[in-house]
């Protein structure tokens, strides 16, 4: 369907150039997960700047990576990925150097999202929502959980009702985290220990999941789980007794943010969509219906209270989130990553 | 035209789907398995081995050894209760076989997901099996059905039963029945018979099914993920995750080719086998 409408806009600009008319602007295609912004914020963004932008999904970082890389970022102009896919995209010269004066809006970040490890300054990424990964938990049937500990080797009443996360990066953190590791720690003795711990662990718990585990929780199926905070929302909305709560190891930070492509044909339009998201109104967007922190002080300011009391993660300020260690590209080691995983799940 | 060109001409239009939208892809992924994988995940276009090496690592080896079992107690379960089933049917009046055999087949017409998720409804630990046996008094503590090599094992036999029920119909519902009858005529009992007229004359039938269950088994990822509850890995999830996680295409396409290769092997055995019961008609006569 997308090749078809290359083909018409190339056919469609060679008939107009010929006959003496402006060429035509290609659409602006953007990148996103699937519901990650509003219904209309394309419809709406058309409408206020006259561009024509196009949305296209990816299900997860590394689907729209295959991607980029294959096409070497010709295709798309704006991708959403998390920091250290950027890091990569920008590592391998496909990111655009932004030009801040285009994005008149950047002044909404907190000071704190735009000094992030991954990309100091904003060179080439700009955070779209951010927050940290913690254990998701029924307050009426398990005690407070204080330590990654009580999820790796639970108390025998909760053992058999955990899950973990199935991304490599988060089952590997809880183990870092748990033995006082860092969350991009690659020396290979260090992760040996945290793949044994893991491996102890995987005979306690029900099991790994990335998409239902607040859904176990509401069935009671589970009772202690490990979650990013905004999906631990996602229970909490549906049973007041499931709490969030960070270890007091600490947790990771995650960054999910907005690229622009160094190949697209059509920057202007992508500097103005990012801009369009970071325009307060439309980011606070994702902070009230997806329940995600959104680094943009006027939007955070303008949260509904009531909101931040059903969701008390909600309300954790940007210095509190800084104190964690971020998730960063760690280049070659993600194949040992890849390769630890597959020792886990095959023991 | 002369007649014997025109199926050559019939068969064209097929070939050239199957050539150009089958063995040209899968060719394409295939001999990424000859090239390295870059940093971040691109191809270098260098050629090494080291990729299929790679898959006979001990870590790797045995993941194949261990989804090569669970494919194989599946198709083995499935080719028993299958088997059972459709010599029931085969058995049954002649008129009614026809409706017997729409209903074995009948949850092929919905979605593979969908028969999938209803497993997690029935097995989980609040779901329809523990609460029923809650309602009838149980108190005790269920064990864990969902989330288990078991769970997979029943995921697996469910969905693929129905080609057991079709491939030993055929054969069983094709026998003759004096040949039977002779058999007890002579004196021999009735599991006698079974064992020594029945079962030989429909065992390519089993081999078909067992066969099919065990292909279709070993490269499953989708069972595995949703009632294994991501805690093994079979082989299948082993090659998503190099495509969609681990971004290594090549190691991804190395897995590819040797799992193919097994499947070929066993797909080609079977055939030599069906051609050898038929009394290598197809052998004699091409």
């Amino acid at each position: 369907m997308k090749r078809y409408q290359l083909h018409c806009s190339i056919w469609m600009t060679a008939t107009l150039t010929a006959f003496g008319m402006p060429a035509l602007a290609e659409p602006l295609t953007v990148s996103n997960w699937d519901g990650y912004m509003a219904a209309d914020a394309i419809d709406s963004f058309n409408a206020e700047t006259g561009h024509t932008a196009e949305l296209v999904l990816h299900a997860t970082n590394e689907e729209i990576m295959g991607k980029l890389i294959a096409s070497k970022g010709v295709g798309y102009d704006v991708v959403f990925v998390s920091s250290p896919f950027a890091e990569v995209l920008h590592n391998l010269g496909l990111t655009e150097d932004l030009d801040h004066e285009k994005i008149p809006n950047i002044a909404n970040l907190y000071a704190e999202a735009t000094e992030l490890p991954h990309d100091p300054g904003n060179a080439f990424s700009v955070p779209y929502a951010w927050g940290t990964t913690g254990l998701c938990y029924r307050s009426d049937l398990v005690d407070t959980p204080t330590s990654w500990n009580d999820l790796l080797k639970p108390a025998e009443d909760v053992s058999g009702k955990t899950t973990m996360l199935a991304t490599d990066r988060w089952l590997l953190a809880a183990g870092q985290l748990a033995l006082g590791y860092s969350v991009n720690e690659t020396d290979s003795e260090k992760m040996a220990e945290v793949r044994d711990l893991l491996i102890d662990a995987k005979g306690t718990l029900l099991a790994y999941d990335d998409t239902t585990f607040y859904a176990k929780l509401v069935s009671g199926e589970a009772e202690l789980v490990q979650a990013w905070d905004g999906w631990c929302n996602y229970g909490i909305g549906e049973n007041a007794d499931i709490k969030y709560t960070i270890p007091s190891e600490g947790s990771d930070l995650w960054v999910d943010t907005m690229v622009i492509l160094k190949a697209s044909g059509n920057k202007e339009a992508a500097y103005d969509f990012v801009n369009y998201i970071l325009d307060a109104e439309n980011h606070r967007w994702a902070a009230e219906n997806i329940l995600y922190k959104v680094p943009n002080e006027p939007a955070m300011s303008g949260v509904d209270a009531s909101l931040i009391e059903t969701f008390p993660n909600m309300g954790m300020s940007p210095e509190e989130m800084l104190k964690f260690e971020q998730l960063r590209d760690v280049g070659g080691a993600q194949r040992d990553y890849s390769r630890l995983v597959s020792e886990i799940k095959a023991n | 035209m002369s007649a014997d060109r025109r199926p050559l001409l019939l068969m064209t239009p097929a070939m050239i789907w199957l050539f150009g939208l089958m063995v040209v892809p899968c060719a394409l992924i295939l001999v990424l398995a000859f090239f390295r994988r870059g940093l971040y995940g691109g191809i270098e276009y260098t050629w090494t081995l080291e990729n299929l090496a790679l898959v006979f690592d001990p870590l790797y080896f045995q993941i194949f050894l261990k989804s090569a079992g669970i494919a194989g107690l599946s198709a083995a379960i499935a080719c028993v209760l299958g088997y059972a089933a459709a010599y029931a049917i085969a058995a049954m009046p002649r008129r009614h076989q026809p409706m017997l055999l729409f209903f074995a087949v009948l949850p092929f017409w919905s979605n593979y997901l969908v028969r999938t998720y209803a497993w997690i409804v029935l097995l989980n630990r609040e779901g329809l099996i523990v609460n029923l046996a809650r309602w009838v008094g149980y108190e005790g503590e269920l064990p864990q059905m969902l989330y288990s090599e078991q769970a997979v094992v029943i995921g697996l036999v469910y969905n693929y039963l129905p080609f057991v029920i079709l491939s030993c119909y055929a054969p069983l519902s094709r026998l003759n029945p004096e040949v039977n009858e002779a058999s007890r005529d002579l004196g021999a009992s009735a599991w006698t018979t079974f064992r020594r007229v029945t079962l030989p004359m429909t065992v390519p039938g089993i081999a078909t099914g067992f066969v099919f269950v065990f292909v279709l088994s070993i490269g499953n990822f989708v069972t595995p993920a949703l009632l294994g509850g991501g805690q093994f890995q079979m082989i299948g999830n082993l090659v998503y995750a190099q495509f969609l996680t681990a971004n290594d295409w090549p190691f991804g396409a190395a897995l590819s080719m040797v799992l193919i290769a097994v499947m070929l092997g066993l797909l080609m055995g079977q055939a030599v086998m069906a051609d050898r019961a038929s009394g290598g008609k197809g052998a004699r006569d091409g």
